[in-house]
This record gives structure tokens, C-alpha cells and sequence, in this order.
């Protein structure tokens, strides 16, 4: 279980600091699917970034499984079972998926369990195994490996910044799967979801909004729908055609 | 036979992979002597007159062989100029493994300067590895200073994989090559310094006749306070295509000078530079400490799968 206690988080531009997130609070049960939508510049990335430790606030506590996880660095986090795919997946010259999957699993993985995690989001693990990470991927294929190793980590809390950003329509559909896929075998861990797509608030346990810095509503998927399609919180697939 | 000792044999490990004396062809150098030799039906090594090094002749249509010729130097104060010449016959296929490992353990500086000249016949197909190490804590510099020269009759093809990661205090390598119709060179070189290294890489391709290509690419790391300049020309003097890279990730007080430059003396020479030199980005070091990785082990694992 995720608890923030009364989060505050401030970033400094050109010397004026500003508070982007106010007095937050918000638990995530185990076995939750949670999905916080919520207009852009409402503070949903950083929010993502202060529960990996990428960020650290300037007020309040972040409890994980009763432990005060707040003063711990990203890699303590990361040990304490916390998992971030990133909302822009991140490109390494040289370095190979089979490589990145076994940093992410902690422990020498065979190419057949590397090769599982592939086909999990659907690449042909043989076409990707000893592919490097780097600009030769696209958007879609980066987004998808950014999950396997994620799921390679088998984690207490999985944290996705917006699975859906940067990737073309026909990649939308199969992410959308795979999500689905994830929450059936959900397990003991939970998860937070940043997002605007209703296809995957359709698959949530619970949604909140984050807007200007604040969780405005807060409920279980049934409460809050109806109140969000046709907002730009719940956005359909196609909204970035039009 | 080949009798070696302990650091050696380490330095052997170090620069070809070598846990045991290898098949096929073979000539082991230590400390400035003779250690062991092989040859084979195929491949011949002789001894030059004068003492200055060794030819190896490869007979035309031999294929799957391999030569290796290790040096090691395990005595602090040793100088030493080695011109070692390989004439490949045509349609043969080979390895060739070269590499020189330093340990110096006392105070004088150790040098080794390689020559190597390869001369590849016409449909030649060679694979040329060569490894650069160097150990052992005395104050004595590890020196190096390669040259490669490289002759590619028509149709032949060279891949070169030179790779200096660790100890080597001091190295100027130069490689130079002249492709004719039709020849291809891939250089894949992979350095890395550290302390107050200083390396110097140059390279000079001619691609002299139709249909030649070059592909020379290099990655490099600058630590500490090292220095190293890569320069990297290719000269088009008929249509050919060729291809320079050099990616450099430069870190703590390192300096990195980075001069790749083409020349064309032809309207159909198809010629492209490219040179990166910038720090580890602090998202990748984010994103492999998320997946569990401290900072210091999320940047080795970046250093070792840029210089893969």
C-alpha cells in the first residue's frame, strides 16, 4: 500500500520558486488499479516522479507498506519495490534489451525468460533481444520495451507517466491489451496509471483527478466515469486526430 | 613450446582471449624474445634477417584459419620496434588476432611499437582484432604506438576491431590504408582512458578505385584527466563511399578533441563525417538507478555497453 501524506512539491524558474503540487494526499490499496487523470500542467508527471524519487518533495511523507520511504534515493526506492516506466523511455547506445531486462529483473536472466517479457507486449523476442537501445527503435517499440522491463521487475507498486504518449495508433490498441493483460494478473502489487485515455480508465479500480496541484475527485471507476467521458480527462483514442 | 608466467599469461587473457596456447597458426612474443611459434600447412611465419620482426604468409584459398600473435612485456624498462608484415593470398579467409599487453611493475617506461602492414590479396576476406592493455602499479609508463598499414587488392575485404580499454599511459596509433576497385574496410576502435592518459588515433583511408568503401567508426571515453584527439580522414579519389564516426562520451576533467575530416577528389566520391562528443545524461542514469542500479554501477553498465 502507497500512502502520500500531505505532499507538497515547488520547482524553481528563473529564481521564483513555484508550487506545483499542494497539501496531496492519496492512498493506493494493493491489488489496485489506479488511474489519475487530469488536464495538462496539473502536476500528474511530477507527481509520477516524486513516488520513484526521481523528484523529492518539499513537504509532506510518501509511506510504502507502512515504511517512510521518503528520504530514500531512487535506487532505494527501486530496491523497496517501486517500478517507473518512463513517460519518454530513455535511449542507450550500445546497451542491448536482453541487458536492460536482466538490470531490471536483478539477476542473469536466460534469453528464453528474456524473450517471455518480449512477447508479453508483444515484440518477437527473437527480432529484439540483441537489439540496443538506441534511436534505431521507434517510439512504439521503445514504449513496449520500457514495459517488459518493468514487468521484468515484478514489483510491490509499478508507476506508468503516460504509457500512451508518443506512440501511433495501431501500437495504442496492443498497449491497451497489455494493460488489460496486467491488471488481470495484478496479483499482490499494485498500480498507478497517468493517463487521459478513457480506454484505459475503463480499466481502472479507481480514478482520481489531479488538477492544479490538488486530487479534485477521487472514487472507484463506476463513481467517476460517468462524470469524465467527454472531458478531456477521458479522452478516446482518436482526440489526437482531431 | 610456449612457457609463460603467471602475469603473462594474464596479460595474454587481457588482450586475445587466450586461456591456453590456440589452434592453427601462432607467435608469441615476451619480453623482447621468441616464446613459442606455429605454423601451419597454410600459413607461415618466418623470422626477418635483420631481426626487426616477422612475416606471416598466408597461402591463397585458405579459409577458416586463424593467426595469433600475442606480445607481452613483463619487465619494466623495455623499448622494443616491431615490424611484422602479412601478406594474405587471395580468396582466403582469416583471423587475425594481434594485441600487446604491458605490465610494469618498476620505474623506467616500457614501450612497444607494433608495425604491422597487411597486404591482402585480391577476394581476401580477414579479420583483424588487436587489443591493447596495460598493468602493474610501478612508475614506469606503458607505452604504445601502433602503426597499421593496410594494401586492399580488388575485391577484398578487411574488419578491424581495435580495442584499448585499460593501462596504456601513453599511445599514438596510426592507421593508414589504400583500398583498390571494389574493397571494403570496417574499423571498429574502442578506447578508453583514464589517470592522465594521453591517446592519439589517426587515421588515413585512400579509397582509390570504383566501388570502394570505408566505414571507420570510434567510441571513446575520456576519464579523470586524460586526453585524447581522434583524427579520421578519408580521401575519395574514385566513386567510392566512406564513412566516419567518431562518439566520444567525455567525463570528470577529460578533454576529447575530435577531427574527422573527408576529402574528394571525385564527383561520385560519396563521403559522410559524423562526431558526437557529450556526458552519460543524467536521464540514463535516472532510468537504470529506477531499475535498481546506484548511481556508480548505472554508469558502468552505461560505460560498458558503449564501448560493447
Amino acid at each position: 500500500m502507497l500512502e502520500l501524506k500531505n505532499i507538497s512539491f515547488s520547482v524553481n524558474t528563473d529564481g521564483t520558486e513555484k508550487e506545483i503540487i499542494h497539501n496531496l494526499s492519496l492512498t493506493v490499496e494493493d491489488k489496485k488499479f489506479v488511474v489519475i487523470t487530469g488536464p495538462n500542467g496539473g502536476g500528474k508527471s511530477s507527481l509520477a516522479k516524486l513516488i520513484a524519487g526521481v523528484e523529492k518533495p518539499t513537504a509532506g511523507r510518501i509511506i510504502l507498506d507502512g515504511k517512510d520511504i521518503t528520504d530514500l534515493s531512487i535506487t532505494e526506492r527501486a530496491q523497496e519495490g517501486i517500478a517507473f516506466a518512463f513517460q519518454q523511455p530513455v535511449r542507450f547506445k550500445g546497451i542491448q534489451v536482453i541487458t536492460l531486462l536482466r538490470i531490471a529483473a536483478g539477476k542473469p536472466l536466460s534469453v528464453s525468460e528474456a524473450c517471455n517479457y518480449l512477447s508479453e507486449v508483444g515484440l518477437c523476442a527473437r527480432d529484439y533481444i540483441h537489439r540496443e537501445v538506441n534511436a534505431s527503435l521507434s517510439g512504439g517499440e521503445l514504449k513496449r520495451i520500457e514495459i517488459a522491463t518493468v514487468m521484468a521487475r515484478h514489483s510491490r507498486l509499478t508507476v506508468f507517466d503516460e504509457p500512451e504518449a508518443g506512440i501511433d495508433l495501431w501500437s495504442f490498441q496492443n498497449l491497451i491489451r497489455i494493460f488489460e493483460a496486467m491488471r488481470v494478473n495484478i496479483q499482490d502489487s499494485s498500480m498507478i496509471i497517468i493517463s487521459h485515455q478513457e480506454r484505459i480508465l475503463n480499466i481502472a479500480d479507481e480514478i482520481a483527478v489531479l488538477a492544479n496541484g490538488r486530487i479534485e475527485q477521487f472514487g472507484t471507476r463506476e463513481e467517476m466515469l460517468p462524470k469524465l467521458i467527454g472531458t478531456s480527462s477521458a479522452q478516446d483514442a482518436c482526440s489526437r486526430l482531431k | 613450446m610456449v612457457k609463460l608466467d603467471e602475469i603473462q599469461k594474464r596479460l595474454i587473457r587481457e588482450i586475445a582471449d587466450l586461456h591456453e596456447v590456440p589452434a592453427g597458426a601462432y607467435n608469441f612474443r615476451a619480453n623482447s624474445a621468441l616464446a613459442g611459434r606455429n605454423t601451419t600447412a597454410n600459413i607461415d611465419i618466418i623470422s626477418k634477417e635483420d631481426g626487426s620482426g616477422i612475416d606471416i604468409h598466408i597461402k591463397p584459398g585458405t579459409v577458416h584459419e586463424s593467426v595469433h600473435i600475442p606480445v607481452v612485456l613483463s619487465e619494466s624498462g623495455l623499448k622494443e620496434t616491431v615490424y611484422n608484415d602479412f601478406f594474405v593470398g587471395e580468396d582466403s579467409d582469416v583471423v587475425i588476432v594481434a594485441g600487446c599487453g604491458i605490465d610494469n611493475c618498476g620505474s623506467q617506461d616500457s614501450e612497444h611499437d607494433g608495425i604491422h602492414r597487411f597486404y591482402v590479396g585480391k577476394n581476401a576476406k580477414v579479420k583483424y582484432v588487436e587489443k591493447h592493455y596495460g598493468s602493474g602499479d610501478g612508475q614506469g609508463k606503458r607505452i604504445l604506438n601502433p602503426v597499421t598499414e593496410v594494401y586492399m587488392e580488388e575485391g577484398s575485404s578487411m574488419e578491424m576491431e581495435m580495442v584499448q580499454i585499460k593501462g596504456v599511459d601513453s599511445t599514438e596509433r596510426t592507421t593508414i590504408a589504400e583500398l583498390k576497385k571494389k574493397a571494403s574496410l570496417v574499423v571498429r576502435e574502442r578506447l578508453m582512458t583514464h589517470g592522465s592518459q594521453r591517446a592519439l588515433s589517426v587515421y588515413k583511408v585512400l579509397l582509390q578505385e570504383e566501388g570502394s568503401s570505408a566505414d571507420i567508426v570510434s567510441r571513446s571515453i575520456a576519464r579523470d584527466r586524460s586526453y585524447q584527439k581522434l583524427d579520421a580522414c578519408i580521401v575519395g579519389n574514385a566513386p567510392c563511399k566512406g564513412h566516419t564516426e567518431c562518439d566520444s562520451i567525455i567525463m570528470d576533467e577529460g578533454t576529447i578533441l575530435a577531427v574527422p575530416s573527408l576529402e574528394a577528389h571525385h564527383v561520385d566520391a560519396s563521403l559522410v563525417h559524423e562526431a558526437a562528443i557529450g556526458k552519460i545524461a543524467g536521464e540514463q542514469l535516472v532510468k537504470l538507478m529506477t531499475l535498481g542500479l546506484t548511481e556508480k554501477e548505472a554508469e558502468e553498465e552505461i560505460i560498458n555497453g558503449f564501448l560493447a
